[in-house]
């Protein structure tokens, strides 16, 4: 190894002071430590511990985004004002119906590809290299590029659906009905990547023996997957699942960039509805009590959600 | 070993090759969009080839002052994000692989929590704040928010890459009268690297794709990182002038693609690592 050559040749160890004791060692490593954790906790501190705290608390006041303007403590009013507020309920179901579909189709079109991938086919690398570059492009590119897919008029998505004499002038993403699916299949595709990713690499570390003794005892390919694969993947999908969900219920560039959450609300997710409401309304009192509503509902659907899976698994 | 039945390897190519559809010709629409002229966009027809090739559009992209502009600033902007992460990440990560203890505790605690955090929340209060110091729409505050959201994933990177490094060395050097700073210059830093490389990269990548931030804190045409400027050119001539339009979203992704080719190997390796172990 070339490290020894690099190692700084100091032979006066003589000098060394006697070893010190354990209580004051430990208490100079603490202080070595802080130091070298300081510079990176002051931005940490300043512009997201603090901007955290500051967005609960504005929760609580009438704020806008006017300068001068003073914010005043107002208690729950935001609260009780947004349980009545039906546009944020129907913007908050739909955000439910984009994470919880996006999430569950993610996951499945992801496991799908990852044992194919697993296998011995051919094609593969190229299919691992496809299933990558979603991953590397900025979102608002993938959303233009959807965009052009769905033109009602020459896009290549009408065209085909033309050419095997099916309806070919949907407008996929200014129609009432298909606009959210529409935006769901490229929720899916940009997400697909890193799920197939770790899903795989999950797979990977499944021992082929385990799988080859089952089939051996006359178990059939589903039987394999369901009874040796799956559980020894459970672990990894739980936590991809958990992620995925967090991820798209916090998505805004996507559907931003394609309806900006038209037609008529119908992809309106609350990212984007509490977005408008703190930016171009500059209710930021109001958007910030959404902020706070959209956070505890997240949290509990997850420790939900991790709950019955923890408990699925100790039975 | 088992064999697979010729029916079912069919099923699975035939899988496969819906897969490849699917991931794959949404990407050749649009480097194929880029190189049509507007007459071949505008007819119904789906073939992937032009009748001619049409570089045009890439010529127009690229003379367009906002879409150049916006790119430069999307440059310095990812750059200093880049090397602000690793400076203030290196030593944080140093310090959360070798010490054990309460502070590794938490702040790897607090690395998993960011992964879940509420931007929508913290973005209010930021813009107020950063509106305070009269850092909103300027660069130099996007950079402190890129810095400040890409360090916790950084951070999990690079104490990775640090706990791979084996302690003996450092204690080695530490015997030989090589103070702290000398092991960490010496030797840590070295081997760190390949480490620091891919820290570096993904601060890259995630700055220069980042649209939410950028959007609500700059608000001043000149100042546009990439993808606001593709934003607003889809709601304003990006309408008619698609070609030119797919032509940018190629050029845009192209810095993107070519770091994360270079990067998915490692990338992949530490997301998993820290789903098994989290």
């Amino acid at each position: 190894m070339t490290i020894t050559s690099t190692v700084a040749p100091s032979p006066t160890t003589q000098d060394r002071r006697p070893r010190r004791g354990r209580q004051d060692r430990s208490s100079q490593q603490r202080r070595e430590a802080i130091a070298l954790v300081f510079p990176s906790l002051v931005p940490i501190v300043i512009f997201s511990v603090l901007p955290l705290l500051q967005g609960v608390w504005y929760a609580f006041t009438d704020a806008t985004l006017r300068r001068n303007d003073t914010a005043d403590f107002v208690g729950i009013d935001n609260f009780t004002r947004l349980a009545g507020d039906s546009f944020f309920w129907s913007s908050f179901r739909i955000g439910l119906i984009w994470a919880v579909s996006v999430t569950l189709l993610q996951l499945v079109a992801s496991l799908g590809l990852a044992l194919l991938l697993n296998s011995d086919l051919r094609f593969r690398s190229l299919t691992r290299l496809l299933a990558l570059i979603p991953w590397a492009m900025p979102p608002v590119v993938v959303a233009i590029m959807w965009t052009m897919i769905y033109t009602p008029n020459g896009g290549p998505l009408n065209a085909a659906l033309g050419a095997v004499g099916l309806p070919s002038s949907i407008n996929w993403l200014g129609d009432f009905n298909t606009a959210l699916p529409a935006v769901i299949v490229v929720g899916v595709w940009i997400g697909m990547p890193q799920t197939t990713v770790t899903l795989l690499a999950g797979l990977q570390q499944i021992p082929a023996e385990l799988s080859e003794a089952a089939a051996v005892d006359g178990a059939s390919a589903w039987q394999r997957f369901r009874n040796v694969t799956l559980p020894s993947l459970r672990p990894i999908v739980v936590s991809i699942t958990s992620l995925n969900f967090i991820w798209n219920f916090n998505s805004f560039g996507l559907v931003y960039v394609m309806t900006e959450g038209g037609p008529g609300g119908k992809t309106m997710l609350p990212m984007l509805f509490t977005y408008l409401e703190a930016f171009k309304n500059r209710n930021i009192g109001y958007a910030a009590a959404m902020g706070v509503v959209l956070v505890i509902v997240v949290v509990l659907i997850l420790a939900g959600f991790l709950r019955t899976q923890f408990r699925k698994e100790s039975a | 070993m088992n064999r697979t039945s010729p029916p079912v390897k069919a099923l699975q190519y035939l899988a496969l090759a819906a897969y490849i559809l699917f991931l794959g010709f949404p990407l050749l629409w649009l480097v194929s969009a880029s190189i049509k002229s507007s007459q071949e966009l505008a007819a119904l027809d789906m073939s992937l080839l032009p009748k001619q090739f049409h570089w045009d559009n890439y010529a127009v992209a690229l003379q367009k002052q906002g879409l150049t502009r916006s790119a430069v600033n999307s440059l310095v902007v990812s750059l200093l994000s880049m090397v602000f992460v690793v400076l203030l990440s290196m030593p944080a990560a140093y310090a959360l692989a070798r010490f054990k203890g309460r502070l590794r505790a938490v702040g790897v605690g607090w690395i998993l929590v960011s992964q879940v955090f509420p931007v929508i929340l913290i973005i209010i209060p930021l813009f107020i704040i950063l509106r305070d110091v009269r850092l909103v729409d300027t660069l130099l505050g996007l950079v402190l928010v890129y810095t400040t959201f890409t360090m916790p994933f950084a951070l999990w990177m690079l104490q990775g890459f640090v706990a791979a490094i084996p302690t003996d060395l450092e204690e080695a050097a530490a015997i030989d009268g090589a103070s702290r700073f000398q092991t960490l210059r010496r030797i840590v830093f070295p081997l760190l690297m390949p480490g620091i490389v891919a820290t570096a990269m993904f601060a890259f990548v995630a700055a220069w794709n980042e649209f939410f931030f950028a959007l609500v804190l700059i608000q001043s045409p000149e100042n546009y990182t990439l993808p606001v400027a593709l934003k607003m050119f889809v709601g304003g001539e990006g309408k008619v002038a698609l070609g030119p339009l797919a032509a940018g979203a190629v050029l845009a992704t192209i810095p993107s693609l070519v770091v994360f080719s270079i990067l998915q190997r490692r990338l992949t390796g530490g997301l998993l690592a820290g789903s098994v172990k989290g």
